[in-house]
């Protein structure tokens, strides 16, 4: 017996990184003079409290879960693509495109060619680092990263120059047609009968967002290229030694993994703002590295967290408008967690699982 | 009596929920040189680390020269008198001998002194104990087996009385071999205490006056040399008899099956690794590759299993091989089975579990996978259990991984993935390395009824006892160059060790 359960290794040790992440917050609650256990109960009704709540949650935990899939599945290949930022830019780029073409009868035509859209443009900004990384072996962190500063800066030229609907002073695009707006979650749960607060931009994004964890999922582990993509991320030179091409798996990896992030557009460009506006994204390109770090790069592990940030967000945003707590400290919060969830986890796995192996040895 | 060199009380170590010392006592006299033999995982270097400060033991103590000592780091093993000589090096390449002798062990902030003073003392030791090494040579011009003796020089320049050398002739010809046993018998006629720990035993039967035998964690026995024989030894390293040497019929020889001409690997750093050699292997024998590690085998044994680049022309049964662009996939389509010489780094995924390593490699065979790119996992799973039965693999649970066997059950797991696909083609690279004395038997049986089947076989083997024993032709790779195409009934463990120095005519 050499390996923790999968309930302790999932699911205790990060409740209590979390746990130790809101103490050390509470303490800088205390410190600003709030009290922390009404912040947080403050913080836990405004995110999951009513269905205003909740629609804001799960709009921000759509964002997260693409991002932090896009994140995971390049973990799994050990590449480390922490361009979602700009892969998420430019996917809403690919899915205004989209909605802006055609006049679209009706959403179930238009969504589907969104995907498409999103993932294809998100796909393709991602082709040139993985192009690099792969055949010249340039370091997919370092382009990554510039490609994100590039793709910003496309944006601003795109949204001033080219797109921008004439005689406007915002840098943004017309609105969507009708046809190109989706159902949100008060549409949606009306159908079921179910009540729903109208204004939150949850919307039918989440389906494909859960839909796509199920897909990383059967990727990963039911199919040869996922076979492949983990054999390769656990020993490059065993994977050389089986036949299996770097090249091939490196490309296609950061392929599928920057159409993930692309994805994303559909929830934020597509759902939400129904236009393309600038820094559609607001840093969910980066919280998908917490995500997945959190996750473990498990999709199920992915969904769970991109929840878990759904509620810091949504509760931070509460919590600066009815204290003077301000909304930086929400990002204090969400630090703490990442700190502790990636940088720090053996901080915590190790003592835990001596403690648990103790136990065992005592029970036998 | 004087007070032994070394004794140990009652030493027990755990990590986690594995006991790698249980109760272990042992007691070495000044001026002997006693062996430790046992197999992967017996505990023998968890107990020298423990000697030399590395881990801390749980319960138990030991006596230096008499007197309870308490080890807690390298540098009170230091100066308690302990040196050590690690099976891996550790010098500074760049470094000169001089300055790798002194480093840690300096006078004070400026090095003239220390240096002069080392110059000294290192010529003293040097007359004393054919140690013989230019103190200004530069560590990355010098061979291993002259790393090693700086190595030695090291501990000794420390003032150790008690000198631990761990798996020493891993790296060495036989003769380097020898002359350090030579070294080593001066070093004990001087009143210094030696532990050799080895797993061969016929180092143990030449150098050693007392040998104690782990199994499991334990001390099994502690024996004088001369009053035991190999074969004691290993029925108590292994718990059971073992046959040391394989019994096979008379080769017979049929078509050509692999043919090699005129091979040259450049590697990644435009070294040329392989120079321009040729040979070829028939039907039912055994071509044996000898030599020390770093001659060139690692990557003669890659290109031929289609992961490195080569120029020269390589033919199976007639079909060349793209050389240029090197797949792994064509040579598994030839019918060529790799054992790659590293299994952990090569041959197997440490993290997946042992049925997703049964295809590894094979992942795009129609029975583990389909056109729609979906893997059979239920049949892979099926197929591992029956292999690992077939091959002994132990523990036979197959969804463990890879990471939680043994060296030997690992390298069982390679062999019975290449072997079950019944390849016309067999290479395979220090089928044995790390491998229990138990299963050593088992995987040359196995290699040899593979033989006895037709099939052309390529060892390459660092084990001269290996290659004498399994093969029936044997060439020997030094310095990129193959040599002494022999019949391995006309020649011996002698002749090959002069070609394996590079001594030959």
């Amino acid at each position: 017996m050499t390996k923790l359960p999968a309930w302790i290794d999932i699911l205790l040790i990060p409740m209590i990184n979390l746990i130790i992440a809101l103490f050390i917050s509470a303490l800088v609650v205390l410190y600003i003079g709030e009290n922390p256990i009404d912040a947080m109960s403050l913080m836990i009704k405004g995110a999951i409290g009513n269905s205003y709540g909740w629609g804001y949650t799960l709009y921000y935990a759509t964002n997260f879960i693409f991002t932090g899939l896009a994140v995971s599945i390049a973990f799994h290949a050990r590449i480390f693509n922490i361009g979602g930022e700009g892969q998420a830019m430019l996917g809403g780029l690919g899915v205004a495109l989209v909605c802006l073409m055609v006049p679209w009868p009706h959403w179930i035509i238009s969504l589907p060619v969104a995907v498409i859209g999103g993932a294809l443009f998100g796909a393709a900004w991602a082709a040139i680092p993985a192009y690099l990384q792969a055949k010249r072996g340039s370091h997919i962190v370092i382009t990554t990263i510039m490609f994100n500063f590039i793709a910003s800066a496309l944006l601003v030229y795109l949204l001033v120059n080219v797109l921008k609907v004439p005689g406007s002073m915002a840098p943004e695009t017309a609105r969507f047609p009708e046809g190109a707006r989706l159902p949100t979650g008060h549409d949606m749960l009306g159908w079921l009968g179910i009540k729903f607060s109208k204004s939150p931009p949850v919307n039918i994004s989440l389906l494909v967002a859960i839909l796509s964890c199920f897909a990383i999922w059967f990727l990963i582990w039911k199919t040869k290229l996922g076979y492949e993509i983990r054999a390769f991320g656990h020993s490059e030179s065993a994977a050389k030694y089986a036949g299996i091409s770097p090249v091939k798996i490196i490309m296609v990896t950061v392929l599928i993994s920057g159409a993930l992030a692309g994805l994303m557009g559909i929830n934020s460009v597509m759902g939400e703002s129904e236009r393309l506006v600038l820094d559609s994204v607001q840093g969910a390109g980066f919280i998908g590295i917490a995500v997945a770090l959190m996750g473990r790069s498990h999709p199920f592990g992915v969904f769970l967290a991109a929840i878990l940030f759904g509620i810091l967000y949504q509760g931070g945003a509460e919590l600066a408008m009815w204290t003077s707590i301000p909304r930086e400290l929400i990002v204090v919060i969400q630090a703490l967690v990442i700190l502790l969830t990636g940088a720090l986890d053996n901080m915590i796995r190790m003592p835990i699982e001596r403690l648990y192996f103790k136990m065992v040895r005592a029970g036998t | 009596m004087a007070a032994p060199a070394i004794q140990l009380k009652n030493i027990s170590k755990s990590f986690g929920p594995v006991q790698a010392n249980k109760n272990i006592s042992l007691s070495v006299n000044v001026g002997t040189i006693h062996g430790i033999v046992g197999e992967n995982g017996a505990g023998k270097s968890t107990l020298m680390s423990i000697l030399y400060g590395f881990y801390k033991s749980d319960s138990g103590d030991i006596f230096v020269g008499g007197e309870k000592t308490i080890i807690p780091d390298s540098q009170a093993a230091i100066s308690a008198g302990i040196g050590m000589v690690f099976q891996h090096f550790k010098l500074v390449e760049n470094f000169s001998v001089l300055e790798n002798v002194i480093l840690g062990a300096e006078d004070g902030a400026l090095l003239k002194q220390s240096l002069a003073k080392a110059r000294i003392q290192l010529q003293d030791l040097s007359k004393e104990y054919e140690l013989d090494v230019d103190p200004d040579a530069i560590i990355e011009n010098m061979s291993v087996g002259l790393q090693q003796r700086v190595e030695i020089l090291k501990a000794l320049y420390r003032e150790a009385n008690i000198l631990i050398l761990d798996e020493p002739t891993g790296v060495l010809t036989p003769s380097e071999a020898d002359h350090l046993f030579r070294i080593l018998k001066n070093l004990r006629d001087q009143g210094k205490t030696i532990i050799l720990i080895t797993h061969k035993l016929r180092e143990i039967m030449d150098a050693t006056d007392t040998v104690s035998v782990m199994r499991a964690g334990e001390m099994t026995a502690t024996l004088e040399t001369k009053k035991t024989s190999p074969e004691e030894l290993a029925e108590l390293m292994v718990g059971r008899k073992v046959l040391l040497n394989v019994s096979k019929n008379e080769n017979k020889a049929g078509d050509i099956a692999l043919e090699v001409k005129n091979l040259s690997i450049t590697d990644e750093k435009g070294v040329l690794r392989v120079k321009d050699i040729t040979f070829e292997v028939r039907e039912g024998e055994i071509l044996g590759i000898a030599g020390v590690a770093g001659n060139g085998q690692s990557e003669l044994l890659e290109a031929l299993g289609g992961f490195r680049k080569a120029e020269g022309s390589v033919s199976i049964y007639g079909h060349s091989l793209n050389l240029a662009n090197p797949s792994g996939q064509e040579i598994r389509d030839l019918s060529i089975a790799h054992v790659p010489e590293d299994r952990q780094r090569l041959g197997l995924i440490m993290e997946f579990t042992a049925w997703e390593n049964i295809g590894f490699g094979y992942q795009h065979e129609n029975e583990y996978s389909n056109n729609w790119g979906l893997m059979n996992n239920k049949k892979l799973r099926s197929d591992a259990a029956e292999k690992m039965k077939k091959f002994d693999v132990r523990p036979s649970d197959n969804k463990l991984k890879a990471r939680s066997f043994s060296g030997g059950n690992q390298q069982k797991l390679v062999l019975a993935r290449e072997i079950e696909r019944n390849p016309d083609i067999l290479l395979i690279g220090q089928p044995t390395r790390g491998v229990d004395i138990g299963a050593i038997e088992f995987i040359h049986n196995e290699i040899i009824k593979l033989r006895d089947e037709g099939k052309a076989i390529v060892l390459v083997s660092v084990e001269l006892d290996e290659i004498l024993s399994l093969t029936d032709r044997v060439s020997v790779m030094f310095d990129g160059n193959l040599i002494g195409n022999k019949l391995t009934s006309e020649t011996n463990a002698m002749e090959l060790g002069l070609l394996m120095g590079g001594e030959a005519n």
